[in-house]
């Protein structure tokens, strides 16, 4: 077990450098950079100075250096938790992003309980109630959450929200609490604005998630040891419980390896419509405006997010399900 | 036992030839049903399954509406009313004071509401004007290629027909979302066929030569798969340079699309590989001396191009979501390309939605399309089931 942790821990390594590379040189591919767009305002002003500004931007920047140089600065400056001046307003990324950071994994780790939750409960009882009134509803709401693209979902609901009820919904928290430091009040806050937010995110996931509880569900209930069970008078619900049940769990530790790219891409789109303080925007306005630094750091964040969660899922799996922990060492 | 055995009774030959088969001689259906083809015995199966074939003709009548989408749209895409800037929808009529007549709208009244500002249009109810039928309206160039100006509905010849309603610059939202379908409606077939020939051939390489290969693809995959799509669709679509023509913004989006999209399928391509070309028959194959390419392309590939084709089907909502989800951000499509993310992209000020809600109509024909996509798809993956 040990050694299988070990080996997927180092593999993470190559990878998130690879990703790492590819992300820099992505956001770097557009023609110009993050200068041009402010010298060709100074210079449609007139101003006699902006070449020489320019000049001093890039090298304040190191733009004048080849890539690959600005790249390996990026990486090394990492460890220190160091990523490079954004361009935007010449402050340290990691300035920048800390909050960011933090509210966008609140965020995710609610959606994926939310989903957890409601697909659960959902997916159980559309199992056990299979073709009746409870169980068409259940599949009807799945395909509309498959069908409806999630920014249209916020918009709707800032619509109704606006029109009906007379609130916006945008942001994360009441304006009272920005830059304010970590309090009670602002914890309940940001829990109130979040509950939209989740919602609109963990539709489309929960939908995925019901189906496949629901399939697994229904193998297992048809099989000999639940007649068995149940011939010999078992209750219903301890039946159920004690044992189709628990087999027809894995998904939902086996998907967060698929749930969490979902999500966080849902988040991405959704924090725009809703203009959370997530990384959604600054990462939408970072690549519009050629901040490498800043997206790429995003970017990164992003996928690191996603390796380590696949890599839990992985090990939370290995340690749940003895097929698997047993297979894995059988292999060896 | 003492008594004599019977007189022999005179017993019946059937001078009739002896068919040995008799017993299991099949029933004509019977016959029609074992020696029918691995795709018609497909197409049954998909037959019986009614909303995959409903889906089905509504995506053909969907496909064929943009064959001609210069007949059904009343106006061009670009064509603007300077006069009516967010024109609400107006409604066909039948009936004016109570006498039936051929189908009209009532000519669109504007007023500026003194306090907001706002632009109040109101139905003149004295005035109906009649639709026209299978006219000649605004001239356009069908398929940008040939000249002509003939189309299944007009506007009044004095007066306006918005159907669903016209946007910031005046033009008609109904002519916008036909026109639009064209480009929606391909950009997932296309994205779809570039990520299904990734798959075959890298996927294909990987299942069947195996080794150091078959690692390299294995990874990227890994590395593709793990990675949030919309972040990065984002970055790659910003990498587009801007002096691209929208044209080739098209394809690079496509490009972009197929590009993320195919592990999935790859994946599917390189364990059936794997597992097939173990086989009897492909050994076989191998022994008298065929070449790799022919084995996959003659041997192998038919035996789960019925799968590939019904996941690849599946996947084409993803694409179509995708597309919409990038140009609604403003980093897909860019105009004069019009698609119905570049329509919604319009919708993202909420504020200008609360007072012209039909901005956000463009996205009832995309849920429709996925929703209609993901039954076929369902149905399709049904019937190539070899076990149901």
């Amino acid at each position: 077990m040990l050694n299988y942790i070990a080996r997927r821990v180092l593999l993470m390594i190559p990878t998130l450098f690879v990703i790492s590379a590819l992300v820099y040189v992505i956001v770097d591919l557009p023609p110009g950079d993050c200068v041009t767009s402010q010298i060709d305002e100074l210079l449609s002003r007139g101003d006699p100075d902006a070449l020489r500004r320019a000049d001093e931007l890039r090298s304040l920047y190191g733009l004048d250096q080849p890539l690959w140089q600005r790249y390996l600065e990026w990486v090394a400056g990492m460890f220190q938790w160091d990523f490079g001046l954004s361009c935007q307003d010449t402050v340290p990324v990691g300035d920048l992003i800390g909050e960011r950071l933090m509210l966008t994994m609140v965020m995710e780790v609610s959606t994926i309980a939310f989903i957890w939750i409601v697909s659960f409960i959902i997916g159980v009882y559309a199992a056990t109630h299979q073709y009746q009134a409870g169980d068409y509803i259940a599949s009807f709401i799945g395909f509309v959450g498959l069908a409806v693209p999630n920014f249209l979902l916020a918009l709707v609901l800032l619509y109704v929200g606006k029109v009906y009820f007379g609130l916006s919904i945008g942001g994360l928290m009441d304006p009272e609490y920005i830059d304010k430091p970590l309090s009670w009040g602002k914890v309940s806050s940001v829990m109130q604005h979040l509950i939209i937010p989740v919602i609109v995110i963990g539709t489309s996931g929960t939908a995925g998630m019901i189906r496949r509880l629901r399939a697994n569900l229904l193998d297992e209930l048809q099989k000999q040891y639940v007649v068995t069970g149940r011939a010999k008078g078992l209750p219903p619900m301890k039946l159920l419980i004690k044992y189709p049940l628990r087999h027809a769990l894995n998904p939902f530790v086996a998907d967060i390896g698929n749930l969490l790219p979902e999500v966080i891409s849902g988040s991405v789109i959704v924090s725009v419509v809703l203009s959370l303080p997530t990384t959604g925007p600054m990462l939408l306005g970072a690549l519009k405006t050629q901040d490498v630094n800043l997206a790429a750091t995003f970017l990164l964040f992003v996928a690191v997010l996603t390796v380590i969660g696949t890599l839990i899922s992985d090990l939370l799996l290995a340690a749940l399900d003895p097929r698997i922990r047993l297979g894995a060492t059988a292999e060896k | 036992m003492t008594d004599a055995p019977p007189a022999r009774t005179a017993h019946y030959v059937s001078r009739e030839p002896w068919d040995p088969y008799i017993a299991d001689r099949l029933t004509a259906e019977q016959e029609k049903f074992y020696m029918a083809g691995q795709w018609k015995l497909m197409w049954w199966r998909f037959r019986r399954h009614r909303p995959a074939v409903v889906s089905a003709v509504f995506l053909l009548l969907m496909y064929a509406s943009t064959l001609i989408s210069e007949w059904i749209a009343p106006y061009d895409l670009h064509t603007r009313h300077i006069r009516h800037i967010f024109a609400p929808p107006q409604s066909v009529h039948l009936f004016h004071e109570g006498e039936l007549r051929a189908p009209f709208v009532y000519a669109l009244k504007m007023q500026r509401d003194p306090d907001t500002l706002q632009r109040v249009y109101t139905e003149d109810l004295t005035k109906p004007q009649s639709l026209r039928f299978f006219c000649r309206g605004e001239t356009y160039q069908f398929w940008g290629l040939v000249e002509g100006s003939f189309r299944f509905v007009c506007p009044p010849t004095e007066g306006t027909f918005f159907f669903l309603g016209t946007d910031r610059l005046g033009r008609d939202m109904f002519s916008r979302i036909v026109y639009a379908a064209r480009i929606s409606l391909t950009i997932g077939v296309i994205g779809i066929v570039l990520s299904f020939a990734l798959a075959l051939v890298l996927g294909g390489l990987a299942g069947y030569y195996g080794g150091w290969i078959d690692n390299v693809v294995q990874r990227v995959t890994e590395i593709i798969r793990s990675f949030p799509h919309l972040p990065l669709w984002l970055a790659l679509s910003a990498a587009l340079p801007v002096t691209w023509s929208p044209l080739l913004v098209y394809f690079g989006i496509t490009l972009i699309l197929a590009l993320l999209d195919w592990p999935g399928l790859g994946r599917a391509v390189r364990s059936k590989l794997l597992a097939l070309r173990e086989e009897d028959y492909a050994v076989a194959a191998q022994l008298m001396g065929a070449k790799p390419s022919r084995i996959i392309g003659r041997h192998l590939l038919p035996g789960f191009m019925s799968h590939l084709i019904a996941s690849a089907t599946l996947s084409i909502p993803s694409m179509i979501l995708a597309e919409t989800a990038l140009s609604f951000l403003g980093l897909g499509l860019r105009p004069p390309i019009t698609s119905w993310g570049v329509l919604l992209n319009e919708a993202t000020d909420i504020n200008v939605v609360a007072v012209n809600w039909w901005l956000m109509l463009p996205v009832v024909p995309v849920i429709l399309v996925i929703l209609a996509y993901q039954f076929m798809g369902d149905g399709m993956r049904d019937a190539a089931d070899p076990y149901a």
